[in-house]
C-alpha cells in the first residue's frame, strides 16, 4: 500500500504555511500524520501537495493565562499527557488521552490534527466540546476564532476553509474547578471509541448540581453536547436516581448506524456511559455530592 | 511532481545522506535505501506496530512517517540496540530467555516499543505493560511470553517491576 | 546415547538472527536486477470481464510489463491452477485462473499483473489499468447459495455445491429410538483469516543457462508449491527450486498454492529479471485464503444418565469461490467427530457450498475447532437440559482411560479405522479442574452476583489428530570436522522446528546442541517433503531425524568397534566421539570416523560400510498420534454493555512426550489466544453484494495484549506408541477447544437470563440482544 505521488513542502512559519495553502491547489496539511498517512498509503486520499507543518515550533506550546489554557495546534498528544498544566487544569483531558491511540501514535499525533480530522469518536473533540473551546484559525485574510459549538459542520468536516490553518485551541476554565469524568467504551484498549462520554460537574454545598457539561463522541456523526440533559440536571440533587433519569434521556440522542455497530447499540452505550460518567464526576466534585 | 529530496539522517549512530521521494515512508526508506531490513512492515496503516523505530528516542510507527520528515533526525532500529561489542540488549536477551518470539516478525517492533516504554516507565508491571503493548500485534505467541520478557528486561534494566 | 536435550526447555537456535534484525524473510531478499509486481484485483464479487485496457499503465515510466490472461504465452492462457488434492467426492474442484479469464468470482481475485522498477510505480500503473466489468449476481451466504434458485457462483456450473461429505457409523436410528432425551443445537460458526504478521510474498528468478528457475515463497509447503507451479508451467520439478526462507507465521493459508507464486516465475522468465511480489495487508484480506462460516444443526440422543448415544445432523459449509485447498477443511471438520467422547453412533452430512467470497482454507486447527465446538455445544446442551455439572457430563462421556487404542467407529479418508492411539481424557479433565479452581467457582460466582457482577466458567475438551502422513524426511550427516548437518524439507514459520531437531539429533549422536546445524525448507537441498500443516512437523520430521541419527549412531559404533578393536557393547557415543564406557580415554571422534568413510583419491571405504557417515529417513507412521486436552475459561460479562473480559484461562494439555516444553507452552498459549480471538473478535464481514467490509485492522479485530488473559498450563504425557519418541503434535491444541470454552463461560455467567449463544464471534452488541431477550 504505497501512497500516490505528491509534492512536499516544509514551511518554517505560519505565514509561509498559510501562503502555500492559498497558492496551491489540492493541498493537505501534514501534522502528526497518524490519521492522514494511513489514508494516503491506502490511496483513499491523494493530495497533489502535502504541507508539512511539523517544523512550526511556535505551534507546539501550552500556556495558561486569563483563566484559560492555550494549546498550540501542533502540541503532541504525548506532551499533553506529560504536562503539569493539563494535569492540574484540564484533568479530563489527561483522562481522555489514555484512550487516544497508543503511546507510539501519541508521540506524533497532535491536538490540532485530531480536531481538524474530526473523527466522530475523537476524544479530544469531546474535551473541546465540554469546555466550549475556541479554535484560532489563520488564513489569507488574518485570523478568526471559532467557538467549538460552530466547529463541526458535519461528518469529519470542520469549519475550516481550504486555505486556512488551525493554530491554537483555547480552553476557558470553569471558575470553580469541576469534578470530571471520561468514560469510553471500545472493543480493545486504544481502539476508536464506539462511544465516549466526557463530563464536568459542579455540585453545591446542598448537593445540587449547579453546573454540568456532557459531551458524547462516537454516537452521532459529530461530537454532541447533550444540552437538553444538562438543562434537566441543573438544580437536581446529584444522586443515583437523578443520573439514571438523565442517562435515560441521553440514550435518546441521535445515533448513527454503520456496518459494524447499530444506532440502537450506540444509544444504549450513550445511556450507560453517561450514567457512569455522571456518577464519577459527582464523586470527584466532592462537597455535597451524595454518590 | 514528486521530485526527490536529499535527506541526511543518523541511523544507529551512522550518518547517511540519500535521496528520497516524498511519498516514501521511513520504514521503506530504512529497508530499501539503507538495507536495514530488521524493521518490518505488517500493515502500513499504523495499527500492527511491527514497523516501530525510535526517532529522537521516541517510539514511532515508521510506516506513518515520511522519510523526508526524518531529515536531520536520529533514528534507532533493531539493528542498533545491541552493544558495540555485539552483546545483546537486555530486551533481546530477555526475549531469548523467555521465548518471547516465535516467527520473529513482530519482534523488532515489540522490542523497540519496549525499549522506549521501559526507559520512561521502569517500574511498569504486567497490567501496565499489557496496555502499553496494545499497539503491537502478535499472532504467534499469545503475548504472555512477550510480557514476561518485558518484565524480565525491566528488572535487568534496573526497574522495580513486580 | 543420553537424553540430555529431549524434554528440556532448550532456548531456541532460531532466535539470534531474528532478535538482531538479521532475519531473512522474503521481503528482505534482494536479487540482482529485481523488479517489483503489483496485481490488479477484482472489484466485484461476480462479474464478466469485457476487456482490459493496459495502454496507459504500460506507458508509465518504470513499467516493464502489464500481463493479463490474454497476453500470457499461449501455453498458459486460459489455464486454471491444478486441484492440489483431488478426491472422489469433490464434485466441482474449480480452481482459479492465474489471471482471470473472462469471469471473476470474488473480490480480490487476480485480474492483471504489473511489473515495474518499484512497488510504488507498480501500484501507480495498476491504478491506470481499466477493467470493463459487467456485474453478475453474487451470493455470499452459503445457506442461500445452497438453496433453490440461488444465483450461480460460477457461470455455467450445474449448481453451487463443491462436495457433499458424510461421516456415519453405528446405528443412528436405533440410538434415537432408545434415547431418554433428545437435545438440539444450532450454531453459526465463523472463523476468520490468517493474519500472520508477515503477509504473503514471492520472488521468481529464472536462470535459463542452467535450466532452472528459483521461487522464494513465504510458504508452509515448498514441495507442494514446486509440484503445482512446475506442473502449471510444464517444466520438470527438478527445474524449479522452491525456497521457504524465514517465514513470519503461517497458520494454514500459507500452505496453499497461489496464482501469485506462478506469476512471479512467469514474469521472471518473460522479462529475464527476478520479479518480487509482496502482498500488502489490504490484499491479505481478500487474496489469502481464510476460513469463514459453517452452519451446524445437530441433535443428540441422550440416555437418562447423560451419556450421549448418538449424534446426527447437517452442516452447510462456506467454501468460498474456489477449491485451492481441496476438501481438507471439510475433511478436518467431519473427521474429528465425535471428539474425545465414546459415542457409538454418528451421522453427520456436510455440504461444501461455493460463495462469491475469498476461497476458504484451514486456519490454525482447520475444521477441528469447528468439530470440537459442535461436540462441546452438544455436551453443554446435555448439561443444561439434564441439569448436570458440565464437568460430569464430560466424565460420563469420555473414552475411558483403559480403552486405548480406541477405534471410534469412523473410517478415515484411506478407509482405515480411526483409532486414538493413547490418551487419558479423564486425567486431563481433573488436572484442568484443579488448575482452574473449578470446584470453588460457584462460591466466587455467588459472591460476585451479590456485587452485581456476572462471572461465568466454561469447560471444553478436545482431541487432535496430529502428525498426518505420509512423511517428512531428514538426512543426518557427520562431516570430517565432527559437526553434524541435518537437512530436511520441513519448513518452519516460528514453531522452533530447527531447535527441536537439534535436540533430537544431539541426543542420538552424543554431540553438543551447538554442533548440530539444520537446513530446512529448500527443495534444492532435500529431495521430497510435504509441509507444515496440521501439527505434523515435530512428529514426522522428529521421527525421521531420530531414525536417521540412530542409523548414523549405529554405523559410528560399528566402525569404531572395528577400529578400536573393542566390542560394541562396551562403547558409547558421548562428547562428539565414540568412547569406551568404562575407559573414556579410549575413543575415536565422530569427525575421524566420518573422514574414514569419505576418503579422497586412492583411499578406500572400510569394507562392509557405505560411503559417508550419514543416513536419510522418511519415517512413515502406522497411524496418527492423538493429542488431547481440556480447557477451562473464566469470564466476566458486563450486562450493561455486553463486554466480555476473560479473567482466567486454564489448559491441561497432552501431546505425549514433549521434546521442548518451552516451545509447547508457546504453541498452546498462542493457540488459545487465537481461539479467544475467534470467540470474541474476529469477523470477516461481506455485504450482500460480496463487497468485503472488514479490510483493515481498525475494522477486523485481532486479539491484543491488553484484553488477553494469562494462560495457565499443566501437562500430561501419554506417550504415543506410534513413533519411537512417543511424541504427538502441539501446534493447534490450544486453538481447538478455546472458542467453545469462552462461549460456555459466557452462557454460565448469564444463566439468570437463560442466554444460549448461537453464533460467534460474540460481540457486545449481539450479547446485549441476547441478554435483553432473556430479561424480557
Amino acid at each position: 500500500m504505497k501512497a500516490a505521488p505528491f509534492s512536499y513542502h516544509a514551511p518554517s512559519s505560519v505565514d509561509e504555511a498559510v501562503g502555500l495553502l492559498g497558492r496551491l491547489e489540492d493541498a493537505k496539511i501534514l501534522a502528526g500524520g497518524q490519521s492522514l498517512v494511513p489514508m494516503m498509503n491506502m490511496r483513499f486520499v491523494q493530495p497533489s501537495h502535502l504541507i508539512d507543518i511539523n517544523g512550526l515550533d511556535e505551534l507546539a506550546a501550552i500556556s495558561r493565562a486569563d483563566g484559560a489554557v492555550g494549546i498550540g495546534a501542533m502540541t503532541r498528544q504525548a506532551a499533553l499527557m506529560q504536562s503539569d498544566v493539563i494535569a492540574r487544569d484540564l484533568p479530563v483531558m489527561a483522562d481522555a488521552l489514555v484512550h487516544v491511540g497508543h503511546f507510539q501514535t501519541r508521540n506524533r499525533g497532535t491536538i490540532g490534527g485530531s480536531l481538524c480530522h474530526l473523527d466522530p469518536a475523537a476524544e479530544l473533540a469531546a474535551v473541546a466540546a465540554l469546555y466550549d473551546a475556541e479554535i484560532t484559525v489563520a488564513g489569507g485574510g488574518g485570523t478568526r476564532v471559532v467557538p467549538f459549538a460552530e466547529w463541526p459542520l458535519g461528518y469529519m468536516m470542520p469549519s475550516l476553509a481550504p486555505e486556512e490553518l488551525a493554530t491554537e485551541i483555547t480552553f476557558p476554565l470553569w471558575p470553580a474547578a469541576p469534578g470530571h469524568a471520561f468514560v469510553e467504551f471500545s472493543r480493545r484498549h486504544g481502539d476508536f471509541a464506539i462511544v465516549a462520554v466526557g463530563c464536568l460537574m459542579v455540585v453545591d454545598a446542598a448537593g445540587a448540581i449547579s453546573r454540568v457539561a456532557i459531551a458524547v463522541a462516537g454516537a452521532d456523526q459529530v461530537v454532541r453536547r447533550l444540552a437538553g440533559v444538562e438543562a434537566a440536571l441543573v438544580g437536581e440533587t446529584a444522586d443515583a436516581g437523578t443520573f439514571a433519569e438523565a442517562s435515560r434521556l441521553a440514550g435518546e440522542m441521535n445515533a448513527m448506524d454503520d456496518a459494524h455497530v447499530s444506532a440502537g447499540y450506540r444509544q444504549r452505550l450513550a445511556r450507560v456511559l453517561t450514567e457512569r460518567a455522571l456518577g464519577e464526576a459527582a464523586r470527584r466534585a466532592g462537597a455535597g455530592a451524595r454518590i | 511532481m514528486s521530485e526527490k529530496h536529499i535527506i541526511t539522517l543518523t541511523v544507529n549512530g551512522v550518518t547517511h545522506t540519500a535521496e528520497a521521494e516524498p511519498r516514501m515512508h521511513l520504514g521503506d526508506f530504512l529497508r530499501l535505501e539503507l538495507a536495514l531490513t530488521g524493521t518490518h512492515l505488517g500493515c502500513e496503516h499504523g495499527v500492527c506496530g511491527a514497523c516501530t523505530v525510535l526517532v529522537g528516542g521516541e517510539a514511532v510507527r515508521s510506516c506513518l512517517m515520511l522519510a523526508v520528515q526524518a531529515d536531520g533526525a536520529r533514528v534507532t532500529t533493531i539493528e542498533g540496540i545491541a552493544a558495540a561489542d555485539g552483546s545483546l540488549h537486555p530486551l533481546q536477551a530477555a526475549f531469548h530467555a523467555h521465548h518471547g518470539l516465535q516467527c520473529g516478525f513482530c519482534t523488532p517492533g515489540m522490542i523497540m516499543s519496549l525499549a522506549a516504554y521501559l526507559r520512561d516507565h521502569p517500574g511498569a508491571g504486567e497490567a501496565e505493560l499489557r496496555d502499553a503493548l496494545s499497539g503491537n500485534i502478535c499472532r504467534c505467541t499469545g503475548y504472555q511470553a512477550i510480557i514476561e520478557s518485558g518484565l524480565a528486561a525491566a528488572r535487568a534494566m534496573g526497574g522495580k517491576a513486580d | 546415547m543420553g537424553a540430555r536435550y529431549f524434554g528440556a526447555s532448550v532456548l531456541r537456535a532460531e532466535d539470534e538472527s531474528l532478535l538482531t534484525g538479521h532475519g531473512a524473510y522474503v521481503d528482505d531478499i534482494t536479487r540482482p536486477g529485481m523488479l517489483h509486481a503489483a496485481f490488479v484485483r477484482a472489484e466485484h464479487a461476480h462479474a464478466l470481464i469485457g476487456g482490459i485496457g493496459t495502454g496507459a499503465a504500460e506507458k508509465l515510466a518504470g513499467v516493464a510489463c502489464v500481463l493479463t490472461n490474454d497476453t500470457l504465452p499461449a501455453d498458459l492462457r486460459d489455464k486454471r491452477m491444478a486441484q492440489p488434492y483431488p478426491a472422489p467426492m469433490l464434485k466441482q474442484g474449480i480452481c482459479a485462473h492465474v489471471l482471470a479469464a473472462g469471469e471473476v468470482n470474488h473480490v480480490g481475485q487476480t485480474v492483471a499483473m504489473v511489473v515495474a522498477t518499484s512497488r510504488h510505480v507498480a501500484e501507480d500503473a495498476a491504478a491506470l489499468v481499466e477493467v470493463d466489468y459487467e456485474p453478475l449476481d453474487a451470493v455470499v451466504d452459503c445457506r442461500t447459495a445452497y438453496g433453490q434458485g440461488a444465483p450461480l457462483v460460477h457461470q455455467g456450473a450445474p449448481d453451487n455445491v463443491a462436495a457433499t461429505l458424510r461421516a456415519n457409523f453405528g446405528a443412528i436410528d436405533q440410538a434415537f429410538a432408545e434415547a431418554a432425551h433428545v437435545v438440539r443445537t444450532s450454531d453459526h460458526h465463523h472463523r476468520g483469516g490468517c493474519h500472520a504478521m508477515e503477509t504473503r510474498g514471492a520472488i521468481g528468478e529464472d536462470d535459463p543457462a542452467r535450466g532452472e528457475a528459483t521461487l522464494w515463497s513465504s510458504t508452509q509447503c515448498p514441495y507442494l508449491v514446486r509440484r503445482l507451479v512446475a506442473r502449471h508451467l510444464g517444466i520438470p520439478e527438478s527445474s524449479l527450486r522452491v525456497i521457504a526462507p524465514d517465514v513470519g507465521g503461517g497458520f494454514g493459508p500459507k500452505a496453499g498454492v497461489y496464482p501469485e507464486e506462478v506469476m512471479v516465475v512467469v514474469a521472471a522468465r518473460m522479462l529475464g529479471r527476478p520479479v518480487k511480489w509482496i502482498e500488502d495487508r489490504r490484499e491479505h484480506f481478500t487474496a489469502t485464503q481464510t476460513q469463514r462460516d459453517q452452519f451446524w444443526d445437530l441433535e443428540a440422543a441422550v440416555a437418562a444418565d447423560g451419556r450421549v448415544l448418538g449424534v446426527r445432523g447437517t452442516i452447510i459449509h462456506d467454501n468460498g469461490a474456489f477449491v485451492p485447498y481441496g476438501l481438507l477443511l471439510p475433511f478436518t471438520t467431519l473427521g474429528p467427530l465425535p471428539g474425545p467422547y465414546a459415542i457409538p453412533n454418528l451421522d453427520v452430512t456436510l455440504e461444501a457450498v461455493f460463495t462469491n467470497t475469498t476461497p476458504n482454507s484451514p486456519v490454525r486447527g482447520a475444521g477441528r475447532p469447528n468439530a470440537a465446538y459442535a461436540m462441546e455445544r452438544v455436551m453443554a446442551a446435555v448439561a443444561r437440559e439434564l441439569k448436570l455439572d458440565p464437568a460430569d457430563v464430560r466424565r460420563r462421556n469420555f473414552v475411558p482411560r483403559d480403552a486405548f487404542p480406541y477405534a471410534t467407529g469412523a473410517r478415515n479418508r484411506a478407509g482405515l479405522p480411526v483409532t486414538y492411539d493413547s490418551g487419558d481424557y479423564h486425567g486431563c479433565l481433573e488436572k484442568a479442574v484443579a488448575l482452574a479452581d473449578y470446584e470453588s467457582f460457584p462460591r466466587r460466582q455467588a459472591e460476585a452476583r451479590e456485587e452485581g457482577r456476572f462471572l461465568g466458567i466454561g469447560i471444553s475438551a478436545c482431541v487432535e489428530d496430529t502428525g498426518i502422513g505420509p512423511y517428512e524426511g531428514a538426512t543426518v550427516r557427520v562431516d570430517a570436522s565432527g559437526k553434524v548437518m541435518v537437512e530436511t524439507g520441513a519448513a518452519g514459520q516460528g514453531q522452533g522446528h530447527k531447535t527441536v531437531l537439534k535436540q533430537i539429533v544431539a541426543d542420538a549422536l552424543g554431540v553438543a546442541f551447538e554442533d548440530v546445524r539444520v537446513e530446512a525448507g529448500d527443495t534444492g537441498r532435500f529431495a521430497q517433503g510435504v509441509g507444515a500443516i496440521g501439527s505434523r512437523t515435530a512428529v514426522t520430521v522428529g521421527s525421521s531425524a531420530h531414525r536417521a541419527a540412530s542409523e548414523v549412531a549405529a554405523t559410528a559404533l560399528s566402525l569404531a568397534a572395528e577400529i578400536l578393536e573393542l566390542p560394541e557393547a562396551g562403547l558409547e557415543l558421548a562428547g562428539g566421539a565414540v568412547r569406551g564406557k568404562g575407559d573414556h580415554n579410549v575413543f575415536i571422534t565422530l569427525g575421524d570416523l566420518a573422514q574414514r568413510l569419505a576418503p579422497m583419491a586412492g583411499g578406500a571405504v572400510p569394507k562392509g560400510f557405505n560411503a559417508s557417515l550419514e543416513a536419510t529417513a522418511y519415517a512413515t507412521a502406522a497411524g496418527q498420534p492423538y493429542a488431547s486436552g481440556t480447557n477451562i475459561a473464566e469470564v466476566e460479562v458486563d450486562i450493561a454493555t455486553g463486554e466480555v473480559r476473560v479473567l482466567r484461562y486454564s489448559v491441561a494439555h497432552d501431546c505425549g512426550n514433549m521434546i521442548n516444553p518451552l516451545i509447547v507452552d508457546g504453541q498452546i498459549t498462542g493457540g488459545v489466544i487465537h481461539g479467544i480471538g475467534n470467540a470474541l473478535y474476529e469477523e470477516m464481514v461481506y455485504d450482500p453484494s460480496g463487497q468485503p467490509l472488514t479490510t483493515n485492522y481498525g475494522e477486523y479485530l485481532l486479539p491484543l495484549s491488553s484484553e488477553m488473559p494469562r494462560v495457565d498450563i499443566v501437562h500430561q504425557e501419554t506417550p504415543s506408541p506410534l513413533n519411537p519418541l512417543g511424541i504427538k503434535g502441539a501446534g493447534e491444541g490450544g486453538t481447538i477447544p478455546a472458542t467453545a470454552a469462552i462461549v460456555a463461560a459466557i452462557e454460565n455467567a448469564l444463566t439468570p437470563f437463560g442466554v444460549v449463544v448461537d453464533r460467534y464471534p460474540v460481540t457486545p452488541e449481539r450479547l446485549c440482544a441476547l441478554i435483553d431477550a432473556g430479561a424480557s
